[in-house]
């Protein structure tokens, strides 16, 4: 087995205890949150499922005896706990379909969502990042700066109906909201993309920035490499390795994002779907998708650690 | 930034300045809060429906008179507890299947099961009778048609069901099928072809579920969706001045109402609850909360509800000091903070409320401030609905303000027997029975004499305006936009259908 592989089965390990641990506090946590919640449960799922009008206490009550509101807390989260086991999500409480099934399909338009964010978040701060890196305390290092701290202060929201006002009201250039064509991906991506960017391009500037002023980046000069090599062969290599974990710890933002844009674009996504299962009270689905997000966010941070990695060589010798 | 600014305007204007060809669109795309997540008519009928997808058996128009729908004529027995459908030959689902009376059947049976509109009645069979759709009562009630045009009654074809019996596919006989249906957003629909009625003008249609009012309001703006429902107030009003798109608000039977618990020894009397109506802004709240000033309501019932809406009665008034006069002669006075109190007893009630209706807090939080200026000390709990009908059901309830809706059916009799009947209901009268009012509503709900039930509403309508077990507030107004060139578009102030069969593009 080589170190690589041997390291690379060390982390999995530690993921795979990590993803388990992950599992059991999610659902422990979310589900103490939703029983914390004030009013009845029982009335909102019966709200959710007949409609406002048809709500009314006897309603409620056969809700309460067919989901077994009625039962302790605690076996309530044993029940949910022994089906997770056998990898059973259980059903609905409002629409009583699959949970498994509903995420399979929200998990998918969200993912999408998310790569197309982050694909171009990459194309706007990996070029940025570069070039602010490579002359630090510049004019356009400073009015990068400037934008960066902007776009990050403006919640996701606000920032979602600006795009949408220029772009789609005012331009026409994309479609405001929905999911029925490929267009439909820019204007949410561009949304999340420039919140990202915010940030990432200012982490790929001080990495690029630092590797342009490593000693090793000297002798590489030094020995005689032309600064074209210098910059690709060494610089962006050894600047990979921050910009690559900081992807990593922007996924958290990724998630938060993810539920507030999905809103506003009405895209038919998990985050949407967690935001109205809270509100229906559909305590089924809400430990599922929170499980979900939280062993997505586990195996993407695992996805990670293999490529700095495999990026570092350093890590193999050991 | 700039730079791609001023590309992308490049852009645009070429494409305006290209000459389009000056085709007519044959399409649609509607806009609305409302998710379709699910399969079930339960669930999701009201969406169905007004897509016209599927269809119920009697049908009504939008002044709220009954029609056919797929049952073509309906008579009852003579002692009113036999009534028989007969349905509507040559209808064939989306799928090709035929519509018969046994669909009719199992679908009418799903819904009567669960909680709903056909349980609140007095139903004791649904069967098949000679191809006929046969429903029997325990007591006479005329309401029963009027039910059948309730969205959680429309009829899915027998393939619109799993093995289990769970529905699993939205198949029709409306005019309009699915294409695609993405939930909870979206919904693609081609015109259905062998349509039993008269076809559909448009080709396509679109539905796409849109939860903020932000986006509703840009889609409606930048030509996305043609037809978009429900805005904010501050986007209806953005809306007016966007001119490729028109504008509307239709009443809707839809109420903000308080109700009072009548058996709170602050209210058994009648004058203490006309002493909260005459201290009720309502002019106030219909034009700065709601912001539609013709909406503060007068009476309980909305102007879209024609049979129980009565010019005659004397509009609902707002008037301080007559409030102030009533609660004096109650024994009220005056204390040290300004706040009343009788016997030692401060003037002091809660009243919940719920935030699902962001203008309920607003308007719970105007009425303290109003109601504080005559010595009445009101707190305001903004919790879950649930704490209002929990509050009914263990007495604990003082004062709830809520909507609520009486238009689910053209004839709002089953709202009206569950909220005023004899015992009172969750969202209705609290601690407060009149019989004469009880027995009218059970007349109403069996006579098929148009005098006696006119009698019966009266009698209803009058009492409880003059007695006001619930002290109604605003009416609601539906708001639509619709994009120039649209046409034939009619706004069903029951909301039981969004016109698409009938709408087409001028040319």
């Amino acid at each position: 087995m080589t170190p690589f592989a041997k390291a690379a089965l060390a982390t999995l390990a530690t993921r795979g205890v990590q993803a388990i641990i992950v599992a059991l506090i999610v659902g422990m946590v979310s589900f103490a949150m939703m029983q914390a919640l004030p009013g009845d449960a029982a009335y909102r799922i019966a709200a959710g499922r007949y409609g406002y009008d048809m709500m009314d206490a006897a309603s409620a009550e056969a809700v309460r005896i067919e989901l077994g509101l009625d039962q302790p807390a605690l076996v309530q989260m044993w029940t949910w706990l022994k089906a997770l086991a056998q990898f059973d999500l259980g059903t609905s409480a409002v629409y009583g379909t699959s949970v498994a099934e509903e995420i399979g399909a929200q998990l998918g338009y969200s993912l999408l969502l998310a790569a197309g964010a982050v694909i171009t978040s990459l194309l706007i701060a990996l070029p940025v990042g570069i070039v602010t890196g490579l002359r630090p305390g510049g004019v356009l290092d400073r009015m990068t700066l400037a934008v960066s701290i902007f776009l990050r202060a403006i919640p996701a929201f606000a920032l979602g109906i600006v795009l949408v006002l220029v772009f789609a009201v005012q331009l026409k250039l994309f479609p405001v909201a929905g999911f029925t064509e490929a267009s439909n991906l820019v204007l949410p991506s561009l949304t999340l993309g420039l919140g990202l960017a915010a940030v990432s391009n200012r982490v790929v500037r001080d990495a690029v920035a630092e590797a342009m002023s490593a000693d090793w980046r000297l002798f590489a000069r030094t020995k005689g490499l032309s600064a074209r090599l210098t910059l690709t062969r060494h610089v962006l290599r050894n600047a990979s390795v921050p910009v690559v974990a900081y992807i990593g710890v922007q996924l958290a933002y990724l998630i938060e994002g993810v539920v507030i844009v999905e809103s506003v674009f009405a895209w038919p996504g998990i985050g949407h779907a967690l935001v109205h299962a809270i509100f229906g009270r559909d305590i089924a689905m809400v430990q599922g998708t929170a499980l979900v997000l939280g062993l997505t966010y586990v195996a993407l941070n695992l996805c990670i650690d293999l490529a700095c990695r495999g990026i570092d060589p350093r890590g193999r010798a050991a | 930034m700039p730079r791609s600014i001023s590309a992308a305007v490049c852009i645009a204007a070429i494409t305006v300045a290209t000459p389009v060809l000056a085709e007519t669109r044959t399409d649609v795309t509607v806009a609305s809060p409302w998710e379709i997540a699910s399969y079930d008519p339960t669930v999701s009928g009201s969406i169905v429906m007004a897509l016209e997808i599927m269809e119920t058996l009697v049908d009504a128009d939008e002044a709220g008179t009954l029609r056919p729908g797929l049952a073509t004529d309906w008579t009852v027995s003579d002692d009113g507890l036999t009534w028989e459908f007969t349905l509507r030959d040559g209808v064939s689902f989306h799928d090709g299947s035929a519509f018969d009376a046994q669909a009719a059947v199992f679908a009418l049976t799903r819904a009567w099961e669960q909680p709903g509109i056909l349980q609140k009645s007095p139903i004791n069979g649904i069967f098949e009778q000679d191809g006929k759709v046969v429903i029997t009562l325990e007591t006479p009630f005329t309401a029963l048609p009027s039910l059948l045009t309730h969205s959680t009654t429309i009829i899915p074809a027998p393939a619109a069901f799993d093995d289990k019996g769970n529905p699993s596919a939205l198949i029709g006989t409306g005019p309009f099928k699915v294409t695609k249906f993405m939930p909870p957003q979206s919904v693609a629909m081609v015109r259905f072809d062998d349509y039993w009625g008269e076809k559909a003008k448009l080709e396509t249609a679109t539905y796409l579920a849109a939860s903020r009012a932000e986006t509703r309001a840009l889609l409606a703006e930048s030509g996305d969706a043609d037809l978009v429902f429900t805005f904010d107030a501050s986007g209806y009003s953005h809306l007016q001045h966007v001119d490729t798109i028109t504008t509307t608000a239709v009443p809707i039977p839809r109420a903000v109402l308080m109700k009072v618990n009548a058996s709170h020894p602050f209210f058994e009397d009648v004058r203490a609850r006309e002493a909260l109506s005459l201290a009720t802004p309502r002019a106030g709240i219909a034009k700065s909360i709601t912001r539609f000033p013709e909406s503060a309501a007068t009476q309980l019932f909305p102007p879209a509800l024609s049979d129980w809406h009565s010019a005659d009665l004397e509009p609902l008034a707002t008037d301080m000091d007559a409030a102030s006069a009533l609660l004096a002669e109650l024994g009220w006075t005056p204390g040290d903070d300004g706040i009343l109190t009788r016997d030692g007893e401060r003037f002091e009630i809660q009243l919940r409320t719920f935030p699902d209706r962001p203008e309920l807090p607003l308007i719970a939080t105007a009425l303290q401030d109003t109601w504080r200026t005559i010595g009445i000390d009101l707190d305001v709990s903004v919790a879950s609905y649930s704490e209002i009908p929990k509050g009914h059901q263990d007495g604990s309830l003082e004062v709830g303000l809520f909507a609520r809706n009486y238009g689910l059916t053209p004839d709002p009799i089953g709202p009206v027997t569950e909220d005023f009947g004899a015992e009172g209901g969750d969202w209705g009268a609290m601690g407060w029975t009149n019989l004469p009012v009880a027995e009218a509503i059970q007349v109403v709900a069996s006579t098929d004499d148009p005098q006696a039930r006119a009698a019966g509403i009266a009698t209803v309508t009058q009492a409880l305006h003059r007695e006001l077990p619930v002290i109604p507030v605003v009416w609601y107004e539906h708001t639509v936009s619709v994009a120039n060139g649209l046409e034939g578009v009619i706004i069903d102030p029951l909301q039981r259908s969004y016109g698409l069969s009938e709408m087409f593009w001028a040319e």
